[in-house]
């Protein structure tokens, strides 16, 4: 459903307030991190004063992706968090070394929110989940514990490697990769039977139909799946829901370290199984650009690069250009600001990027 | 647009993801093809055992006579294209669509027609060459008594998958007799062929054949990769690069480039005259196509002469409208694959080989008979023009493969044959010298073996082609029965 103008104007509004007070936050030498203070000292102007709303972000010129990767991390924590415990999570590690991003609260502001979007019915309160997929330096471990935990359940896990599934991929052992699958597949169903308290799961698009090619979720007592980690097709989007899920709910998402965890809106016969995403917006804002001219938003449904900018008291990243594309999305009741539609890896790439190999 | 689902087990499926081909010439979309995605194609193959179970139960006698009428309906019969929206393809749109996707002239089309036509009307025959005469209902209970002896046979997988090239029909013929043998199969069309396969499924379950026995996938590499992993028996079809990793898996046959080639022997030298002809055909049949097309002369005297009368043989043919009857060459769906092929050859041309020895050597024969330009635009078609290149046998050209009528004309001397031929899937070997013959029949490099003045394309039906399909599909055991 189209969403009212009032609305998208009050959304608007609410940004343009937040990034303000982000620029209070950020650029003040008591709370903001090394990086952006000695940033701004370089910049010659000051955006406490200058920023005044979400567009004039641009002023920042494109966020480099060589600032996350490498140390030392600490020059990204905020002077008001130097004393708390700081996580420091990593991307995929797909395309050389991978970006940190220092987190405290955040993953578990993130998810808590994405957590009301969950229905109850389907991912009821107080069930346990099993999550299966990427763990290790990754922040999706913790993060859906804390969901988990968060619904009043507990989580149980099964570790995947990606980054060793990449290797055996290039190295040509599809043999091995699927020995592998085999292998966290049958812990994920140990688990399972051994617990009947389960029923959330949490894993990634090619797990899930590795683990759907062993077991039946109703039988084995899923009623929601949280899926995400690497790019979902339509037709996948298709097979998960009419093939796989046995009337669970499937609950698809966009995510990653640097954003933050993007819901999808709820499916209908006009999307074709596309899957539209929209961004937790304030705390981070996803727009489609022009890829010859990143300053350009692209028209509603035409296809461009996304980028990312994340707006949080703990990171802030703007104007970030992702590794992917998609068709930008016209706003809807339940987000009204900009979505993207069917994420997919940025086609000048992908000679060169390993990629939805989870 | 026409539109080809994909068939899961035989039920018709239309997938979210289609891929959209054009007409060769006018380059308009002409056909979009449902995408299976991987996951799709894993969970149906969990299948894969009960659907032979089923197709066991058919018994032999029954399946050779399906395969007769199914011929019938193939070359003869209006067929379903896609049954979700109540399409049909009579025999002459299959020839245009096939035509229209491939570039292929109706001609070609018709004469592979007629191919997948023979093996299926004349599988008995087919099958006999490939067991040695071998009564085949031994399959319906998996043993019995073969003239006085105990046999018995084993499956070597549940289904066969065969992933398929987009250059030439005729090439189905070869997996076409696997359902007389009740093996299902599970099939990957070319993106610019999935015209054949698909035809022949319909035109078996027209025939009485159980539409579960097929499964039919266009899918993307990764999806053709999965399905030979899923599958206990493979075939695929491809260049080296794509099929190379399958090499060392026994579980599929691999049909890559086939480096057929001529041989005149020293004893029939000096009559080479008179093969022009078959050799010509050997190299431009089916557009050159094809893996057995010749793609390499070797004789050990008369070579330039040799060179200029093939040049000038094939300098006749030139393109043609796709429905003339006299059609030969075949354009390039893709014009900057033609242009890219000719670029190979010339970059070929010069190699690093020191100046005034033989791996330096190498002429475009045709291009002195016809002039230079090899690409050339016709009929609203990019075709590359038949090519001879007169070279020496370390020259890279020497043994090179192209999807058009191309060969070298290489001289060696008598006794460096035929190990100096590397590997090939059809030599004909035109000598009447039955030490020389003996050469070759002795050859571990030499798949099949044509003696006498006989094109490399005539296939025998009795004859096993680039592998055994029986031996490939099943296993003898030892079995003893008390009395």
């Amino acid at each position: 459903m189209s969403v009212a103008a009032p609305e998208i104007e009050k959304s608007r509004a609410t940004l343009d307030a937040w990034v303000r007070e982000l620029m209070q936050w950020h650029f003040n030498p008591d709370t903001g991190c090394p990086f952006w203070l000695q940033w701004a000292e370089k910049a010659g102007w000051e955006p406490r004063r200058e920023i005044k709303t979400y567009a004039d972000l641009d002023r920042f010129g494109l966020f480099q992706d060589e600032w996350l990767r490498g140390g030392p991390v600490r020059r990204w924590v905020p002077k008001a968090y130097k004393d708390r415990p700081i996580y420091t999570f990593e991307t995929g590690g797909s395309t050389g070394v991978p970006k940190s991003r220092v987190n405290i609260d955040d993953f578990r502001i993130d998810y808590e929110n994405y957590s009301a979007t969950l229905p109850d019915d389907k991912f009821p309160k107080g069930a346990d989940w099993l999550m299966v997929g990427p763990s290790g330096p990754r922040r999706l471990r913790l993060a859906i514990e804390h969901l988990a935990q968060h619904r009043g359940g507990m989580c149980f896990m099964v570790d995947l490697d990606p980054r060793w599934v990449i290797k055996l991929i290039k190295m040509g052992e599809m043999d091995m990769m699927e020995l592998y699958k085999r292998h966290v597949i049958d812990q994920a169903l140990t688990l399972l039977k051994a617990h009947d308290s389960i029923k959330c799961l949490f894993t990634t698009p090619k797990l899930l139909e590795a683990l759907c090619e062993r077991v039946s979720l109703k039988k084995a007592g899923i009623t929601g799946v949280f899926c995400g980690g690497t790019e979902m097709t339509p037709q996948f989007h298709r097979f998960a829901v009419e093939e796989l899920m046995e009337g669970a709910h499937f609950a698809p998402t966009y995510g990653n370290t640097l954003m933050g965890l993007g819901p999808s809106k709820a499916p209908t016969p006009a999307d074709n199984w596309a899957i539209i995403y929209y961004p937790p917006a304030p705390r981070a804002m996803i727009e489609v650009v022009d890829p010859d001219d990143p300053w350009k938003l692209v028209e509603y449904g035409t296809t461009g690069r996304t980028r990312l900018t994340t707006l949080t008291k703990e990171f802030f990243m703007p104007r970030f250009l992702e590794r992917d594309e998609c068709e930008r999305e016209r706003p809807c009741e339940q987000y009204p600001w900009d979505g993207v539609r069917n994420v997919r890896p940025f086609s000048r790439f992908q000679k060169t990027v390993v990629e939805g190999v989870y | 647009m026409l539109h080809l689902p994909i068939l899961r087990w035989g039920v018709p499926y239309r997938s979210v993801n289609q891929v959209v081909t054009p007409h060769f010439r006018t380059r308009e979309p002409f056909v979009s093809m449902s995408q299976a995605n991987i996951g799709l194609i894993r969970r149906d193959l969990l299948l894969q055992g009960e659907k032979r179970a089923r197709l066991q139960k058919i018994p032999y006698a029954d399946l050779v006579a399906m395969a007769g009428r199914a011929a019938e309906y193939f070359l003869n019969g209006t067929l379903p294209l896609d049954p979700m929206s109540g399409t049909t393809q009579s025999p002459q749109e299959y020839l245009e669509q096939v035509s229209a996707t491939t570039g292929s002239p109706h001609s070609n089309v018709k004469r592979n027609m007629l191919k997948v036509h023979g093996v299926l009307s004349k599988v008995e025959e087919v099958l006999a060459g490939l067991t040695r005469g071998m009564d085949l209902r031994v399959l319906d209970e998996g043993y019995g008594s073969v003239n006085g002896q105990m046999l018995s046979f084993f499956a070597r997988g549940d289904a066969m998958g065969v992933v398929l090239p987009s250059n030439s029909p005729g090439v189905h013929s070869l997996w076409a007799p696997a359902t007389v043998l009740k093996m299902p199969l599970v099939l990957k069309p070319g993106s610019a062929e999935p015209w054949t396969p698909l035809r022949m499924i319909h035109a078996w379950v027209k025939a009485g054949a159980p539409a579960d026995a097929f499964a039919y996938y266009p899918t993307d590499h990764a999806g053709g990769n999965e399905i030979l992993r899923s599958t206990g028996r493979g075939m695929v079809f491809g260049d080296v690069g794509s099929t190379k990793k399958w090499k060392a898996d026994g579980r599929v046959e691999v049909h890559g480039p086939g480096y057929s080639k001529v041989v005149i022997g020293p004893d029939l030298a000096d009559q080479w005259e008179q093969y022009i002809d078959v050799i010509a055909e050997s190299i431009s049949n089916n557009g050159g196509r094809a893996c057995v097309n010749a793609s390499g002369v070797w004789v050990t005297r008369h070579a330039d002469a040799i060179a200029e009368a093939l040049a000038k043989k094939l300098a006749t043919m030139s393109p043609r409208a796709a429905d003339d009857p006299a059609a030969v060459l075949a354009p390039f769906a893709d014009s900057e694959t033609g242009r890219r092929i000719s670029g190979v050859i010339d970059g070929d041309m010069v190699t690093d080989g020191a100046e005034g020895t033989d791996s330096a050597f190498a002429q475009d024969v045709s291009a002195m008979v016809r002039g230079p330009g090899r690409v050339v635009t016709a009929h609203g078609g990019t075709y590359v023009l038949p090519t001879i290149v007169r070279c020496a046998a370390s020259h890279p050209l020497a043994n090179r493969e192209f999807l058009f009528p191309y060969a070298s004309v290489v001289q060696v001397k008598a006794e460096e044959l035929p190990d100096c031929l590397g590997p090939s899937l059809v030599v004909t070997c035109i000598s009447n010298d039955p030490a020389f013959r003996a050469r070759f029949a002795a050859s571990p490099s030499v798949d099949r073996l044509n003696f006498g003045p006989m094109s490399t394309t005539q296939i025998g039906w009795d004859q096993p082609h680039e592998g055994n399909l029986f031996e490939h599909l099943y296993c003898r055991r030892a079995v003893q029965r008390l009395a």
